[in-house]
C-alpha cells in the first residue's frame, strides 16, 4: 500500500477474518472408521474463547477449507477439538493430519446450543443421529458436570448407523457414570448388539424427561431433524424450547459469501444453532431452499 | 396371577386409551410368560398364534443366515408388541424374535381373542385400529432406516 | 452531513474537478464508451466521458446511440457496476509459505489507492451502500473491501435519462440523490448546459473550493426540480413494493416460480451486472514451490454447485434458482440486512437474454397470490 497519495487516514492492513491462524494438532483420535478427532493448539496467542455449537473454518493447506463443528468443551488444556467425518478431499487431508502438523483455523463462528440459562430442574432432552453428536458432544459434557440441585435430567439419545460405527462411546459410558440416561439406537444391528435397533426418535417413547419442564437439542441429517423435531412436538415439548442446528453450504463462515442462505437466514451468521419453534420448523419443511 | 396380569395390560401403552373392556378381553386370553436372554420368543415359519406384550426386557427381531448366526432389524421394549403374524394367512411367524435379556410378556392366544373379538365388534375395531398404528410406525421407521441417513450425512 | 444547492459550473468545471482528484491521488473512474456499451474506466477529463451518446433500454436489449449534442450523462446504466471496484471479480485472498512446520502468511498488496467515483447514479450510491453493509457492516468485515472502499470519494450525477427498464423511484433510490455522495451533480440544459453542485460532505466542499463555480439561482433550482421531475416521468418500469417482502415469503410455491424458470437460462448474467449480488466462491491453489494460495471470485446462486450439500445441490432446479435470487432481492434481504437488497437498476432485465423482468414477476405472483395455499411458506422474522 503506497503512502504518499492518500489524501484521507486509510486503515492499515491487518490479518482479517479471511486469513486462517495456524494452529499444531496436538492430538488425534481415531473414532471409528471414518471419523477422525482433532486436537488443535494456536501457534501464537491463546485459544479465542468459543460455546459448543459454534464452528471453525478449518484449512488442510492447498487442499481447501471446510467447516467444522467444536467438539470439545471450553475449558479444557488451551486446545479445541474437531470431529471430522472423511467425506471430500478436504475432510480427507484433515483426517490424514498427523501431530504436530498446521491446519489453518478461523472462528469461531455462528450461534451455540443456548443452555445458559435453563432451570435447576430442567431436563435436557438431547438427540443426535450420527456425526451429528459432535457438535452436541461439549454441550453434553458441559451439562453433566454442572451440579443442578432440582433434579433437571440429561438424556441423550443416540442414533448411529450400526455398533461400529458408535461416535464417543468413552464420552457415552461417561455420561452415563456421571448421572446421564444414555440411550443409543442404531439402524443395523450386529453380533453380540445388545442394545436397541430401530430409528433414533424410537428412542423418545422410553425417555420418562417431563415434557413440560424440557428443552431438546437436535442435530443430525436434515431428514433425521425434520422426523426428530415433529417426535418432540409429539412428546408435547414447547417448539419454542427446542433447537437444532442447521447445515448449508458454507464458504467463509462470516456471512459474505452468501453460499449458506436458507431463506432468512444466513446460516454461519444466524445458526448453525437456531429455535425451531418459529424459525426451521418452516425452514425444514420447504423444498429446494 | 390373573390380578397381577390385570395390572400389567391395565397400565400397558399399548392398550392405553382403548375401550372399556379390552383388558379384560385380552385377560381372559392370556398368560404371563417369562423368558431367559437368548430363547426364543417367536420362531421363523412356525405357526403364529400369539401376542405378545412386552413389560420387561427387550427382545430382537432377528433373521438367520449363513455365515453370521443373526441379523437383528429391529428391537423391541417394554410396553410395545411382538408377534403379529397371526392377523392373517398363512399364520406363520416371519422372523425369530429373541430375547436380549430376561424378558416378561403378557401373552394372548390368538385364536382365543379372534373368538372373543367377534363377539365384541367395538373393541376388536380399537384393537385391530390400534395394530395398524403400530404397524404403520414400523413401516415409517424402517423406510428411515432405508435412507442409511448417517451412512451419508453431514461433513461436520 | 447536510445537503445544500449552492453551486453551479459548467462542463469545464467538470473538468477541472476530475483534475483537481487526480491530482489530490484518486484514481478517477467513470463512464467511458467500450464496445458498444457505457461502461466504467479511468478518465482523466471530460473527454473520455460518453459525450453525445444516449442509451437505449428494453428487457434483453441494449443499443447506444449518438446525438449530436454535448449531453455527457443522457444515458441510465451500463452493464458496469461499482461494485467490482471494490470487491473485485477475482482475487487472491491470502498466501501462505509452509517450511518446518511454520506457516507464514501474506495478504496480497493489491490496493491501488482511493478511487473517486465519477458519475454513479443514485441508485448505484444505494446499491454501494447495501454492499457496505454486507461486506463490512457485520461482526466480521470483509477487510480487503473495506480497505478499498475507504477514503472512496463519489461524484454522484443525478438521474435525467432513466432507461426503459430502470424502476428507482419504485425502490427509492432515484433519480434525485439523497446520501452517499461527496458532490451531486445534476446536469441541465435548459438555459445553458451546465452543471448544478450539491455537497454531500466536508470532503466534497473542500474539493469544490478548489473548482471555480457560481452560486446556484432560483433557475438553476428549478431546473433541476424539472429535470427529476421530468426523468421520474419517464421511469421505463415500475414495482409495487408495498407487502412485498412478506407476499413473496408466502408465495414461495406459486407456479409462476415453474413458469419463469421455463424461459430462465439459468446463465447467471443478472448476478453478473447486479450491483448489489456479492457472492462468492474460494479455490485453493499451490504452486511447484510450495506457496498456498486460497483465490476467490464472484459466484452466483445461478450455479448449480452454488448451494451443493453432501455432494448434491439443494436447489436443483432453475425454478428453485430463481426463486432464491428474487426472494433474495426483494425479500429475505430485508430479513437478513433489513433493507431491500434490489435499488431498481433495471440491469437485470436490460441484459437478461431472454428479456426477463423482475417487477413483471414480482407483479404476476402478486396478481394471483394466494391463488395456492402457502403450505410449507415461511413467514418473515418480525424481530
Amino acid at each position: 500500500m503506497t503512502e504518499t497519495t492518500e489524501p484521507t487516514g486509510r486503515p492499515p492492513p491487518r490479518r482479517g477474518a479471511l486469513v486462517p491462524e495456524p494452529y499444531r494438532v496436538v492430538g488425534r483420535q481415531v473414532e471409528v472408521a471414518d471419523v477422525v478427532t482433532l486436537a488443535l493448539e494456536p501457534h501464537r496467542g491463546q485459544l479465542p474463547a468459543f460455546a459448543p455449537g459454534q464452528f471453525n473454518m478449518l484449512t488442510a493447506f492447498g487442499v481447501g477449507e471446510v467447516a467444522i463443528s467444536i467438539s470439545s468443551a471450553p475449558g479444557g488444556a488451551g486446545a479445541v477439538e474437531h470431529s471430522i467425518r472423511d467425506v471430500g478431499a478436504v475432510t480427507h487431508a484433515l483426517c490424514e493430519a498427523r501431530i504436530g502438523s498446521v491446519v489453518g483455523v478461523r472462528g469461531p463462528f455462528g450461534t451455540h446450543w443456548g443452555i445458559g440459562g435453563i432451570g435447576e430442574d430442567t431436563d435436557v432432552v438431547v438427540v443426535a443421529g450420527g456425526i451429528g453428536l459432535a457438535p452436541l458432544r461439549g454441550t453434553v459434557r458441559d451439562l453433566v458436570a454442572r451440579r443442578r440441585d432440582g433434579g433437571g435430567r440429561v438424556y441423550v439419545l443416540v442414533g448411529m448407523r450400526s455398533p461400529d460405527q458408535i461416535l464417543f462411546a468413552a464420552d457415552l459410558e461417561d455420561w452415563r457414570r456421571r448421572g446421564a440416561d444414555v440411550a443409543v439406537t442404531v439402524d443395523v444391528g450386529a453380533q453380540g448388539w445388545q442394545g436397541p435397533v430401530g430409528v433414533v426418535t424410537s428412542l423418545l417413547l422410553d425417555a420418562p424427561f417431563e415434557p413440560a419442564r424440557s428443552v431438546a437439542l437436535a442435530c443430525g441429517p436434515e431428514i433425521m431433524m425434520r422426523f426428530t423435531t415433529r417426535a418432540l412436538v409429539d412428546r408435547g415439548i414447547d417448539p419454542r424450547r427446542i433447537q437444532v442446528s442447521l447445515e448449508r453450504n458454507m464458504q467463509c463462515g462470516i456471512g459474505l459469501c452468501g453460499h449458506c442462505q436458507l431463506g432468512p437466514l444466513l446460516v454461519c451468521r444466524d445458526g448453525p444453532v437456531v429455535s425451531y419453534g418459529g424459525v426451521a420448523d418452516q425452514l425444514l419443511m420447504e423444498r429446494n431452499r | 396371577m390373573t390380578e397381577a396380569m390385570h395390572g400389567i395390560l391395565s397400565s400397558h401403552r399399548f392398550l392405553s386409551g382403548l375401550p372399556e373392556g379390552t383388558v379384560e378381553l385380552l385377560a381372559g386370553c392370556g398368560h404371563l410368560e417369562t423368558f431367559e436372554a437368548g430363547s426364543l420368543l417367536l420362531s421363523e415359519g412356525s405357526v403364529a398364534d400369539t401376542l405378545h406384550l412386552v413389560h420387561r426386557g427387550r427382545v430382537a427381531i432377528e433373521v438367520r443366515g449363513p455365515g453370521r448366526d443373526r441379523h437383528i432389524v429391529d428391537t423391541v421394549g417394554p410396553g410395545q408388541v411382538v408377534g403379529l403374524s397371526w392377523v392373517s394367512p398363512p399364520f406363520r411367524w416371519h422372523f425369530d424374535a429373541r430375547a436380549l435379556g430376561p424378558v416378561a410378556t403378557v401373552a394372548i392366544d390368538s385364536t382365543c381373542m379372534r373368538t372373543r373379538l367377534d363377539e365384541n365388534p367395538t373393541v376388536a375395531l380399537a384393537l385391530l385400529e390400534r395394530l395398524a398404528s403400530v404397524l404403520l410406525g414400523r413401516l415409517q421407521a424402517t423406510r428411515v432406516r432405508l435412507l442409511d441417513l448417517y451412512g451419508h450425512d453431514r461433513d461436520h | 452531513m447536510s445537503v445544500d444547492d449552492g453551486a453551479v459550473f459548467d462542463s469545464g468545471g467538470l473538468d477541472q474537478l476530475i483534475g483537481v482528484l487526480r491530482s489530490a491521488g484518486y484514481r478517477t473512474i467513470g463512464p467511458i464508451v467500450s464496445d458498444g456499451a457505457i461502461v466504467y474506466g479511468t478518465v482523466t477529463g471530460v473527454n473520455d466521458l460518453p459525450v453525445g451518446w444516449r442509451d437505449h433500454q428494453e428487457p434483453g436489449r441494449y443499443r447506444l446511440e449518438q446525438v449530436s449534442d454535448a449531453h455527457l450523462f443522457d444515458w441510465a446504466v451500463g452493464p458496469s457496476t461499482w461494485k467490482s471496484e471494490f470487491f473485485t471479480a477475482e482475487e487472491t485472498v491470502w498466501q501462505a509459505s509452509i517450511a518446518d512446520g511454520q506457516v507464514t502468511f501474506s495478504e496480497p498488496d493489491d490496493d491501488t489507492g482511493p478511487v473517486a467515483v465519477i458519475g454513479a447514479r443514485p441508485c448505484e450510491l444505494s446499491a454501494l451502500a447495501a454492499l457496505d453493509r454486507v461486506l463490512q457492516g457485520g461482526a466480521h468485515p470483509d477487510d480487503r473491501y473495506a480497505v478499498r472502499r475507504s477514503g472512496t470519494f463519489v461524484v454522484a450525477v443525478e438521474c435525467g435519462a432513466p432507461a426503459g427498464t430502470c424502476f428507482c423511484s419504485s425502490m427509492g433510490t432515484g433519480p434525485a440523490a439523497r446520501a452517499g455522495f461527496d458532490l451531486a451533480l445534476t446536469e441541465l440544459f435548459d438555459g445553458g448546459h451546465r452543471f448544478q453542485v450539491q455537497v454531500g460532505s466536508a470532503a466534497g466542499a473542500g474539493v469544490l473550493a478548489q473548482v471555480p463555480h457560481r452560486s446556484a439561482g432560483d433557475g438553476d433550482r428549478v431546473a433541476r426540480q424539472e429535470t427529476l421531475a421530468r426523468a421520474e416521468a419517464r421511469m421505463g418500469r415500475r414495482l409495487d413494493t408495498d407487502d412485498l417482502p412478506d407476499l413473496l415469503a408466502r408465495n414461495l410455491d406459486h407456479p409462476r416460480w415453474e413458469e419463469v424458470a421455463e424461459r430462465c437460462l439459468s446463465c447467471g448474467n443478472c448476478t453478473l451486472v447486479c450491483p448489489t449480488c456479492f457472492c462468492s466462491d474460494v479455490k485453493d491453489a499451490t504452486d511447484l514451490a510450495g506457496t498456498v494460495e486460497r483465490q476467490r471470485r464472484w459466484a452466483s446462486c445461478f450455479d448449480v454447485e452454488h448451494s451443493l450439500l453432501h455432494g448434491g445441490p439443494v436447489r436443483p432446479t432453475t425454478a428453485s434458482r430463481y426463486r432464491q435470487w428474487l426472494t433474495h432481492k426483494l425479500s429475505t434481504w430485508w430479513d437478513q440486512f433489513g433493507e431491500s437488497g434490489c435499488v431498481g437498476c433495471g440491469r437485470c432485465i436490460t441484459w437478461c437474454p431472454v428479456g426477463i423482468d423482475l417487477t413483471e414477476e414480482a407483479a404476476a405472483i402478486r396478481t394471483s397470490a394466494g391463488a395456492l395455499g402457502s403450505v410449507g411458506s415461511v413467514g418473515r422474522r418480525t424481530s
